[in-house]
């Protein structure tokens, strides 16, 4: 009789962040299925942060207020380093998809994710000093 | 082989008809130079002959003896001991993922052969059609009348690893589709309809796992991509034929 337990199945979506034995291909796919559901999540609270202009303009002000504390910008950072690393890691995907760069794709990885990493710490810096 | 002897634990994954995988340890003296398989075989053949698992020609030819060693595909008979654990270390064996268990270690890998039968993927080509570096054009006339093996062994290690194949069973997986894309080529007779679908080319989220696994150096990866290429291009080309 075979087992159901090693079969494919949706529920088994945790296995996309097995970091078990990945090598460079598969981490920039686990970072990408991460970034891709944390700005998910952040559509969501974004479009709750529009409704509270439905609530005038003090409520949304004092919201605006909040999202100065420096725990909300960090969280707002988090957001923005999403972002680079999702499009920058599509970039990648796109150029092997027609036949670019494959062999050298972990090259690719390495030079896209340094680049991120300095967006990430220039909108750091900008956004903990303005 | 060395003189030197190691003593391991091998944990070995079971699971009979039904039961809840759990683990049994075994303590074994290996040579570390000796291969995983060859520890497995002992276990079965002077420890617990219950333990089920698959093998068959040794020197990874035949592709029967994938699983999971320390949590990595491995093909069992080309892993040195040495190589995925220690001395007095533990060493873990489990069944390939993604495919049914029949019994311990031993999976059914009837979708992946069936597939491959489905694409037309074929285990020998004729030198002329065959993938090798310098290309068979320039080969004198009468060493093109051979056949040779395709690389493919049909293992399955790429499957198992690949992170989309673990949530859609109806994926058709990257051995598959380079089977699919080997035949494309040469043949020029590519069935689109499976290749660029979403259990096609189109379910594989550039992980490249499986091109890491992959024991015979089929490179699955680069032949999905090229495939993508090849559906791109008809497909742009269909449009400028409409017009």
């Amino acid at each position: 009789m075979e087992s159901q337990h090693n079969q494919p199945s949706p529920g088994k979506f945790w296995n996309w962040f097995n970091p078990v034995g990945r090598k460079t291909g598969g981490w920039a796919f686990i970072l990408n299925r991460i970034t891709a559901l944390g700005l998910t999540f952040y559509l969501f609270l974004h479009l709750i942060v529009l409704g509270q202009l439905a609530k005038g303009p003090e409520g949304y002000d004092s919201f605006i207020a909040l999202m100065k504390n420096p725990i909300a910008v960090f969280g707002e950072l988090l957001v923005v380093a999403a972002g680079i690393i999702h499009g920058l890691n599509g970039i990648r995907i796109a150029l092997t998809t027609f036949g670019v760069s494959i062999s050298t794709q972990k090259q690719l990885f390495y030079a896209l994710m340094a680049i991120a990493l300095i967006a990430i710490l220039f909108f750091g810096i900008r956004m903990f000093t303005a | 082989m060395s003189k030197t002897k190691w003593n391991i634990i091998l944990r070995v994954s079971r699971q009979k008809d039904g039961e809840q995988p759990h683990f049994d340890e075994f303590n074994l003296e290996v040579d570390p130079d000796e291969y995983v398989l060859d520890a497995v075989e002992r276990v079965w053949a002077f420890m617990d002959r219950t333990v089920c698992f698959r093998h068959a020609c040794h020197h990874s030819t035949c592709g029967a003896c994938g699983m999971l060693v320390n949590g990595v595909e491995k093909l069992t008979c080309i892993t040195y001991i040495r190589d995925v654990t220690q001395n007095g270390a533990k060493l873990t064996v489990q069944p390939l993922r993604n495919f049914p268990v029949i019994s311990d270690l031993a999976v059914d890998m009837g979708s992946l052969y069936s597939r491959l039968e489905i694409v037309g993927a074929r285990s020998v080509l004729p030198v002329p059609e065959a993938e090798v570096e310098k290309p068979a054009s320039s080969w004198p006339k009468e060493d093109q009348q051979y056949i040779r093996l395709a690389d493919c062994i049909e293992c399955g290690l790429c499957i198992s690893a690949c992170p989309s194949a673990a949530t859609s069973g109806e994926y058709l997986g990257p051995a598959v589709l380079a089977g699919l894309q080997a035949n494309a080529l040469k043949y020029k007779s590519l069935p689109f309809n499976l290749a660029d679908s979403q259990d096609g080319v189109w379910r594989c989220h550039s992980a490249f796992e499986c091109t890491e696994v992959c024991p015979s150096f089929v490179d699955p990866a680069r032949r999905i991509m090229n495939l993508r290429s090849q559906i791109i291009r008809e497909r742009l080309s269909g449009l400028f034929r409409k017009a």
